[in-house]
């Protein structure tokens, strides 16, 4: 191993000093693993049991059962109609709502208390909105909706907000000095700004009211998530199956249709 | 060492990456002799593709390389990176692992003298630690050791990539286009630096290059390509004005 | 020189036609909802009192209810959706690289990671939690495991992408030194991905501490279950105790995933 012309061979320090807090940071994730699964009380041979039952369980949801498919398109079209309808009236709403949560627009006294209640929109897991709107308005769609109009104003609101207050005024005053009107202003260098992020939060929230709006079904708020939580309940584990597939094809579905709609109206990804 | 070392040998070297629009139409030369040799020709006409055929990073479509008498054809696995640790790389954008700092990136040359635990642990012998420091005063960015490599300008870290390319103790060294990123100051630098190391190692150094000047001053002789073959291969005393012609074509740009 | 009318449009005739019948496509979906689906007006108009009828059962807050069952079922809440998150990381390391164009070349590892990866996303945990519970019995594993199983699909994706985004020359670099392919992912590919890890690690533990609080109300532990009690024994406050637990806490988890990403950066 030759070194080049070197006047005395020294030993060099070894660069590479081991970091303490990389060896604590180790012991203290093993540590934890070995707390959680402690005092959660998981043990091994529950967990083999369990692989037992998921056998037999696998076996009866193959090969998944369609027969009851009008039940199965009720449930799915349910939970379409919750999903559009609450991003239409969510995103409507939260074009309002975020531009009083703008704090370059408006004083404090009223952008503080409307970001708070963003807060809460998203602080809260969907199910557990949907099961308040369930006690208080009863069963069915009209609480999907509700609660995912919640759910929208959460995010949009939120984003268009921000959005907002990014907004680069020199764009707002090169289009002022060519000495177009207001209107104008707007639509040539407020809108093409955020025109293009707003396609992308849409098409994020609907995905995101769709794959919920086949969840809050299990809360009796409409939709697929009801027809799957019955089926679990009287052990229709074919039919069960059936409900997973459609509601996997339809995210995708969705998925490969948004990417088209953001093609369309020419996003960055 | 006989006279008669053949650092480098390519037989017949052909590349395509598009079916029908060869790169490399029949590439053939030997090196027998230390020192820089520098390859010119015009862009797109398949220098970088040579080079990196040579180390297998990318594989010939026909032809042989010969490294140290060994054919690395067939090549895989095991004996490919056996013979590329013996091929060292510098690269036009440096390729330093931008996060680790300088004396790291020295390091990383031994990379194919080690086990992936070995890299993970870091556990490089005093040996290397020492030849590593050697070789980053030798390049003069001793003051630099522990500094993230990213925090260097870019003469600075071609000067880690050369000293990481010779931390390899390599039978040779590919240097492709090492200097088109840098002011013409630092260039000549750098150059001075690969002829220092080919000279001290008895190695020899293919480099790629746009600058003929910077070419005939510093190597011992030049190989000109165009359109996927070798026009000239020779001393850097023998480029003449037609011969530059037929190699980059058009007379304007030599005025 | 004669005169050329050059035309200028925003969009062309065909990228006109497509976002006009994306426009109208969402209105008539719209349109269509609103007509046949089933809301029963009453209701509807009904809300805002029934509404404040709840509110007020929940006041004031049950705080003498906290300690008693509330904080170790919280406890239990955050336990899930930590082991949960760090039981991903076995899944969703390997089907990312195997999903990394740049790190597994074939094509038939892509499909089959994307498989997995997009499967796991489309499933929500609640009917993961659904289904591990019919599995392993109601409890606290059927929630780790269907924590872990939703995640695998956000992490893996995420991270496939980070892989993909990283400058290639230093793999490059080390590959020309005969290095071995574990020493190129721990030196060329992991310093460049490990800010994106951590982020995305964190990002998805902040939503399963949100996703855990309510799988027990499918049986799946933690604070769902004290939740799904109080509601069934119609102890409003009870349940107003439970809520603001949850919101506190995920409160919390959101200021210490925002600190630890401001000290990264």
């Amino acid at each position: 191993m030759a070194g080049l012309k070197t006047q005395q061979l020294s030993a060099h320090p070894n660069p590479f000093p081991k970091k303490l807090w990389h060896y604590a940071a180790g012991i203290l994730i093993i540590a934890y693993l070995f707390y959680s699964i402690g005092t959660m009380g998981l043990d091994w041979q529950r967990f083999i049991e369990g692989l037992g039952h998921a056998d037999k369980l696998l076996d009866r949801m193959f090969p998944p059962n369609f027969s009851r498919w009008e039940l199965l398109l009720e449930g799915l079209l349910e939970s379409l109609e919750i999903a559009v309808i609450s991003s239409a009236a969510g995103i409507f709403l939260s074009l309002f709502i975020g531009l009083l949560a703008a704090r370059n627009f408006m004083p404090n006294w009223v952008s503080v208390p409307v970001r708070g209640f963003i807060a809460i929109c998203r602080s809260f897991h969907p199910v557990i909105i949907a099961i308040l709107f369930v006690k208080s308005v009863g069963f069915g769609a009209l609480a999907g909706i509700l609660t995912l109009i919640i759910a929208t104003i959460g995010f949009i609101a939120k984003l268009f907000a921000e959005a907002i207050e990014e907004i680069s005024f020199k764009q707002v005053e090169a289009i002022q000095a060519t000495g177009a009107n207001f209107i104008s202003v707007i639509l040539f260098s407020v809108m093409p700004q955020v025109f293009s992020r707003f396609i992308g939060f849409a098409t994020y929230q609907f995905d995101s009211n769709l794959r919920n709006s086949t969840m809050v079904g299990i809360v009796g708020a409409g939709g697929l998530g009801g027809t799957l939580f019955s089926a679990f309940q009287r052990f229709d584990y074919d039919f069960v199956a059936a409900i997973l597939i459609t509601i996997i094809a339809l995210i995708l579905f969705w998925e490969f249709l948004s990417t088209l709609v953001r093609r369309i109206f020419q996003c960055r990804k | 060492m006989s006279a008669m070392q053949r650092y480098l040998d390519v037989k017949g070297l052909k590349k395509q990456y598009i079916e029908g629009t060869p790169i490399l139409k029949g590439i053939d030369f030997s090196i027998e002799q230390p020192g820089i040799i520098a390859i010119i020709g015009p862009s797109g006409t398949g220098k970088s593709t040579l080079l990196r055929c040579i180390n297998r990073l990318v594989s010939p479509s026909d032809g042989r390389i010969i490294i140290n008498n060994q054919d690395t054809s067939n090549a895989s696995g095991k004996a490919l990176r056996n013979l590329r640790r013996q091929v060292a790389m510098v690269f036009q954008e440096y390729n330093l692992v931008e996060r680790l700092s300088v004396i790291e990136n020295v390091l990383s040359g031994r990379l194919g003298y080690m086990s992936s635990w070995q890299a993970w642990r870091r556990k490089y012998t005093q040996q290397d630690i020492n030849t590593a420091f050697e070789l980053l005063a030798a390049v003069g960015l001793t003051d630099q050791a522990n500094k993230r490599a990213d925090s260097l300008s870019g003469g600075q870290r071609q000067r880690v990539g050369i000293a990481r390319a010779v931390m390899q103790d390599p039978s040779i060294i590919l240097a492709d286009e090492p200097t088109s990123s840098l002011d013409p100051k630092t260039a000549v630098e750098i150059m001075a630096l690969l002829e220092r190391f080919a000279r001290e190692k008895n190695i020899p150094a293919l480099v790629n290059m746009h600058d003929v000047k910077l070419a005939q001053r510093f190597a011992t002789r030049i190989i000109g390509m165009s359109n996927g073959h070798i026009i000239y291969d020779g001393p850097p005393q023998g480029i003449s004005d037609d011969i530059l012609n037929k190699i980059y074509g058009g007379e304007s740009w030599l005025d | 020189m004669s005169q050329i009318n050059q035309q200028w449009q925003r969009f062309t005739l065909a990228q006109k036609l497509s976002r006009y019948s994306v426009y109208l496509l969402f209105v008539m979906a719209l349109v269509m909802s609103m007509r046949t689906v089933e809301i029963i007006p009453e209701f509807f108009f009904d809300a805002p009192e029934q509404m404040m009828d709840m509110f007020s059962r929940m006041w004031p807050v049950d705080v003498a209810f906290y300690p008693i069952t509330v904080h170790a079922a919280i406890i239990e809440t955050l336990n899930i959706a930590t082991l949960g998150t760090l039981v991903t990381l076995i899944f969703a390391v390997p089907l990312a690289l195997l999903n990394a164009s740049n790190v597994v070349a074939s094509p038939i590892a892509h499909w089959v990671a994307r498989f997995f990866l997009v499967s796991s996303r489309s499933v929500n945990s609640l009917v993961w939690a659904l289904l591990f519970v019919a599995i392993f019995g109601p409890g606290v594993l059927a929630g780790v495991l269907a924590i872990a199983f939703r995640s695998v699909g956000f992490v893996g994706k995420l991270l496939a992408e980070a892989l993909e985004e990283i400058d290639m020359g230093s793999v490059e670099a080390l590959r020309a030194t005969g290095a071995p392919w574990g020493a190129v992912m721990l030196k060329g590919y992991w310093p460049q991905v490990m800010p994106a890890f951590y982020s995305i690690v964190l990002f998805r533990w902040d939503i399963n501490v949100r996703e855990s609080a309510v799988l027990g109300l499918v049986g799946a532990g933690g604070i769902g279950v004290v939740l799904n009690d109080s509601m069934n024994l119609f102890e409003w406050q009870q349940v107003a105790t439970s809520l603001l637990a949850i919101f506190a806490v995920v409160i919390m988890a959101e200021i210490l995933v925002v600190n630890i990403r401001k000290r990264m950066i």
